[in-house]
Formats: C-alpha cells, sequence, structure tokens
C-alpha cells in the first residue's frame, strides 16, 4: 500500500487542471464548479455513485464533451474546444470499445498508424510486441478480438491506450466488466503498469474498494460536484461529511445534535439523549444538528462489562475469514455493526446471536460531522 | 419422434414449396431450352442446340442488362449510404421512425404508377421543358439509359438504404469514438472503422438490389421504352408475344447461369474482405 507518496500541487507539473469546470446537458448540471489539479505520474480516482459526474469529468479531459464553464488544461494549455484526436491522451473504455473487425495486433496499432511523420512498419511493429508483452499478451497479436476473454480484452484495451505513451491515461470503469478475482489480479497489474511507465492515470469508478486500494488520491463527487479529494488515508480517517464516511469504507452513523466544540473536539447528543464526544469534523457548528460516524472496526465488543461501554444484545454474526462481523442493538441509541478481528476472538469466544454483550471506544475514534 | 424426425417435419413444407415452386420449374426451363418452337407457338419436345445458338440475337438485351444492374446498384448504394448513416448515425433517436417511414412510404404505391410518374417528369414536358425555359435546349431524356437509370435508383433506393441503416445502427458509438481518442481524424475514423463495420449491410443491399434488377422488365419498358430493354423484356417478349417458349427458356437458363455465377464471385469477394469476421452473414 501507498499512503505517502508526496502530492504535487505545483502549477507547473500539473498534467491536467480543471478550473471551475461545469457541464450542463440540457438543465442537468452534469458537473459543477470541478477544480483539480492532477501532477505528473499521479493516480488519482473519481469515486461517485452513478450519476454523479465522474465520467462527466473524465470525457471533458478526453474531449468528447466540451465544458459549459471554466476551463480544461491538459500540460498546461487550455484544451476546451480541442478535438480528442489532438490531445495528448488516451482512454481505457468501459466494456473496451476494441475494433471487432481487427486484429489484437492491429487494434495495438492503431493510434500509432495514426502518427505524423508516420512511423515505420518495423517501429509500429517492435512497439505493439513491446506493449502486448508489457500486457502480457505477447503471442496474441494475431488473435481475433471475439477470441480473447473478458480479462484478456481489457488487456488489449489498455495496451492500445498505453503503445501510445500517452501524457494521461482516462480509465471508465475498466474493471467493472469482470468478475470479483479477475479484477483483483487486474487492480495490481494497474497500479504495477502505472509504476512502471510513470503515466499519469485518472480512473472513474464507483467501487470504493478499487479507488482506495489503487489511487494516489480519490476525488469523491456527489450531484456534479467535488465533494472530498484526498489520499485514500485522510477520506477514510477524515472524511469531511456523512457522505464521504459512507462512500469511502463503511461507517455507523448516530444523528444528533453538536455540543460544545473545543479545541478540535466536539460534544454531541444523540437523538436518543446519550450524550458522546469525538473529533470535531470540519466545518460544524455549535447548536447545529450533525451525525456521529463511528467505523465497525473501532468498536470493541465482549461479554464483560467494558468501562465506559454500552450494553447491547448481539442480534447477528457473520462470520467474514479474517474479521467476524455483529449486529448489535442497543435499546436506545440503535443498531450498530461492529467488526471484531480474528484475533480478538483468541482471548474470547465468537458471541452467538441473543447473546447480552458490551461495546466500547476510544472517544478519538468517534468523528463529529456536519449534517450533509 | 426423434430430434432429428421432428427437424425434417419442420422443414417440410419450405421444402415441399422449393421443390414444386423453384425446382420443378426450374427443370422444366431446362428441359425446354433444348427443345423447338411448335407451329403455333409453345414447346415441342426436341434435342438440339439450336436455341443456345440464336443467343446472339439477344445480345443486346444481356448487354443493357449486364452493364445497368451493376450500374443501377452503385448509383443506388451511393445515394443510399449517406442517407442511411445520415439516419442512423446521425439522427436524433426520436426522429428516427417517422424518417425511416418516409423511406418507405413510396412502396405504398404501386411502382407502376411511380414510373409512370417519372415519365412525365423525364418527358418532353418536365425537365426538359424546364431547361428549355433557361435556355438549355435539346434535351432527350426519357427512353435513354439515364432514365432507366433513375427509375432504379428511384425504385430500389428502400432497399438499399434498410440493410445499411441497420448496420450503422448497431454501430457501437463508442468505437468511433476510441478511434478518435486513438488520433484518427473523421474521415479516417470513416474508412477505418465506420466504413468496414458496415460492409455487411452494404453486401445485403447490393445483393437484394442486383438480383432483382437482373430480373427487372418494368421500369425498361416504361422509362426505356422499347430502346433500353433488359433480358427481362425479351423474357416477357418471348413468352407472352412470340410465344417461342424453347428459345425463351434457353434466354432464361442462360440469365441464371449469368446470375449464378457473378453471385458466387462476389460472395467470394466479400468473403475475403471480411476475413474471419464471424458476426458477419451475407444475407
Amino acid at each position: 500500500m501507498k499512503y505517502d507518496r508526496g502530492v504535487l500541487n505545483d502549477a507547473s507539473t500539473a498534467v491536467a487542471e480543471l478550473r471551475h469546470v461545469s457541464k450542463r446537458f440540457g438543465d442537468v448540471d452534469a458537473a459543477r464548479d470541478l477544480n483539480l489539479s492532477v501532477a505528473s505520474g499521479e493516480f488519482l480516482s473519481f469515486l461517485g455513485p452513478s450519476g454523479c459526474g465522474k465520467t462527466t469529468a473524465l470525457r471533458m479531459l478526453a474531449g468528447f464533451e466540451t465544458p459549459s464553464d471554466g476551463e480544461v488544461l491538459i500540460d498546461g494549455a487550455v484544451v476546451n474546444t480541442l478535438e480528442p484526436f489532438r490531445r495528448p491522451v488516451n482512454m481505457v473504455f468501459q466494456s473496451y470499445a476494441l475494433f471487432p473487425h481487427l486484429s489484437v495486433f492491429d487494434n495495438v496499432a492503431y493510434g500509432l498508424r495514426q502518427r505524423r511523420p508516420r512511423l515505420s512498419r518495423a517501429e509500429i511493429a517492435e512497439k505493439v510486441s513491446r506493449t502486448l508483452d508489457v500486457v502480457r499478451l505477447g503471442d496474441f497479436g494475431a488473435r481475433r478480438i471475439w477470441e480473447m476473454s473478458g480479462g484478456q480484452q481489457q488487456r488489449v484495451a489498455l495496451a492500445r491506450a498505453i503503445v501510445n505513451e500517452p501524457k494521461l491515461l482516462l480509465l471508465d470503469e475498466p474493471l467493472a466488466a469482470l468478475d470479483r478475482k479477475l479484477r483483483k489480479a487486474m487492480q495490481i497489474e494497474l497500479q504495477d503498469l502505472q509504476r512502471q511507465l510513470g503515466i499519469t492515470f485518472i480512473l472513474v469508478t464507483h467501487d470504493q474498494e478499487e479507488a482506495l486500494s489503487l489511487s494516489d488520491r480519490i476525488c469523491v463527487m456527489r450531484d456534479g460536484r467535488i465533494v472530498q479529494i484526498g489520499t485514500p488515508r485522510e477520506l477514510y480517517d477524515a472524511p469531511a461529511s456523512r457522505y464521504v464516511a459512507d462512500f469511502v469504507g463503511s461507517s455507523n452513523f448516530l444523528e444528533g445534535r453538536i455540543g460544545r466544540i473545543t479545541s478540535g473536539h466536539a460534544d454531541f447528543t444523540g437523538v436518543s439523549g446519550h450524550s458522546f464526544s469525538g473529533q470535531a469534523g470540519p466545518g460544524i457548528e455549535e447548536g447545529a444538528s450533525g451525525t456521529l460516524s463511528l467505523r465497525p472496526e473501532q468498536i470493541n465488543i465482549s461479554r464483560r462489562q467494558l468501562e465506559g461501554g454500552h450494553a447491547v444484545t448481539v442480534q447477528n454474526r457473520i462470520f467474514l475469514g479474517e474479521h467476524t462481523e455483529y449486529v448489535v442493538r442497543h435499546d436506545e441509541i440503535g443498531t450498530f455493526i461492529v467488526l471484531a478481528s480474528r484475533r480478538a476472538e483468541d482471548r474470547e469466544p465468537p458471541l452467538d446471536a441473543g447473546t447480552q454483550a458490551y461495546i466500547a471506544w476510544n472517544p478519538d475514534a468517534a468523528l463529529i460531522l456536519r449534517a450533509d | 419422434m426423434t430430434q432429428r424426425a421432428r427437424n425434417w417435419l419442420l422443414i417440410a413444407p419450405s421444402g415441399a414449396l422449393l421443390l414444386v415452386m423453384l425446382v420443378l420449374p426450374l427443370s422444366f426451363v431446362f428441359v425446354f431450352s433444348f427443345g423447338e418452337r411448335g407451329p403455333s407457338g409453345g414447346y415441342v419436345p426436341a434435342f438440339t442446340l439450336e436455341q443456345y445458338a440464336n443467343l446472339p440475337a439477344r445480345w443486346t438485351a444481356f448487354k443493357n442488362t449486364l452493364i445497368l444492374a451493376p450500374l443501377g446498384t452503385l448509383a443506388a448504394l451511393l445515394i443510399a449510404y449517406p442517407l442511411a448513416y445520415q439516419l442512423a448515425v446521425r439522427t436524433d433517436p426520436k426522429w428516427k421512425t417517422l424518417l425511416l417511414v418516409l423511406v418507405i412510404v413510396p412502396f405504398w404505391t404501386s411502382i407502376l404508377i411511380r414510373s409512370y410518374a417519372w415519365i412525365y417528369i423525364l418527358g418532353g414536358q418536365g425537365i426538359p421543358a424546364l431547361l428549355g425555359s433557361i435556355g438549355i435546349e435539346n434535351v432527350r431524356l426519357i427512353y435513354t439509359p439515364f432514365a432507366v437509370t433513375i427509375g432504379i435508383i428511384y425504385g430500389y433506393l428502400p432497399l438499399m438504404v434498410f440493410p445499411i441503416y441497420v448496420a450503422l445502427d448497431r454501430l457501437d458509438m463508442r468505437l468511433l469514438e476510441a478511434s478518435g481518442d486513438l488520433g484518427a481524424r473523421p474521415m479516417t475514423t470513416f474508412l477505418r472503422v465506420t466504413l468496414p463495420l458496415s460492409v455487411p449491410g452494404v453486401a445485403t443491399g447490393c445483393m437484394l438490389v442486383f438480383i432483382l434488377l437482373m430480373g427487372e422488365f418494368l421500369i425498361p419498358a416504361l422509362l426505356g421504352g422499347g430502346k433500353v430493354f433488359f433480358v427481362g423484356n425479351a423474357l416477357v417478349d418471348l413468352f407472352l408475344q412470340s410465344r417461342n417458349w424453347a428459345y425463351g427458356s434457353a434466354v432464361a437458363f442462360t440469365l441464371i447461369v449469368i446470375m449464378l455465377i457473378t453471385v458466387t464471385i462476389y460472395m467470394r469477394l466479400i468473403a475475403r474482405l471480411q476475413t474471419g469476421r464471424e458476426d458477419v452473414a451475407v444475407m
């Protein structure tokens, strides 16, 4: 995992930049006031549910859409209306868009053959076979597209894009069509490839796990807006809103009112009347309504009374391999999801449904967020 | 009943139909072509190659058909392709159905009436009169190969538009985006992606129009005015007017053979163009 690769925000090294970019389709605002700078060599993800504007953002970078407002910059130059074929950018399409009438070799060579001045036949053959080797399809050049499996087609699509050595590689949900196991394997390949080539990657995904494991930075989007940009760890540990906390990882949420705020901490009164305290999230106000967010793995669960613990009833136990997930209910506060590690089970046997137990957490693990 | 027996049973009606309506009549034509004309017309059994020896007498009909059928097909293709492209690729989906209906509306009227309309348009009081009024005198359009070609294009355009439309409509627009993304200019994208992927539609359309044109007789009769006649006209003449069935059969059989050879060569060419593609079927 790579959490702390220095993120460069210096404009001079920005490969791509969005400045106050908006896009309207009729009366639908697909993207609103997007501001973003992507550093050279960075792996950035747009993360959000379908319809959040992430694909629109990507298509504006590729040149398939023209922004209604603002500026799109590539390599420091405004490219708002520059046609896709003039941009030093390549895209890996969702479900690949491979040319069905061409062989694997000809698909990969397609971009090279558009180069002016022309590349020699030998140069093209050399580049294509080298790239096919990189994606481990060295012997498949003569194959037809339909003869390839889904995972292989994915790699052809990747090869077709990277053979052109673009400044920026755009990936539109490239792994969505693959099964889980293959997706995992391709994620690792993608990451290796990006390090190996040093090309800047921008990935669009709705899969938080994918975004978390691949990206240097994640740009979380909602309703056409960027709601938070940060490293995966920043987003996970310090989500700026309930939406981000919910979308990046999973969390328990308690609704209530924000109490006194002092030096990064805040008091919180749940709708049940119980008082809690936790870290103060950004932009919260005393007396306003808010949300307390608590990651499932931050909660301890035990048969024994825990200090400051709450008495709960175990409702359900789900075995997840390395973890066990409990659904527990507190009569007044509500339901919690608790994730207990295997090691905790060494000390105490698993709890059965119906068992009385106690849950507790370190107040610093709770995050008080403004209501969305 | 075994699967095999059921399969036979299922194809039995169409098989019987083909046998009675196609194989049997064709056999008659084949046998008749070696016979002789009866004293008062019709057919007298014989075995002679005389009818085939007489074929050069009808050379003009064969020549006209073999020039104008491919030419008409090509002209229809050149006009139909941009139309189909516009309909399938550029048109807002909500207008597509309406515009497609407009393409077939002419079919709601008999080809006879529509061709008559062209007699007037191309005749002395039509376009030539119009041209005369701006100083271009003595233009003769009706009863020329040009008039027949116009009639062919007009009559067969929808048959060409539809298969091409279907091929282009199925075209994945992201392939065009991908081509542009890879640096191809719009013209290159058209030549290297759109056109190759619409070949199945083009092939079907051309085949459909060409085969029907080879047997055409109405348009040359009306717009060619007896000056530009096809093999079809010769057959009408031989079977219905001069009642020379033996000679007519020889002409008909020769046309069938020519058609078989042309279509076979054509299919081979298309297949080569489509090397290895399995998602393509010609007709």
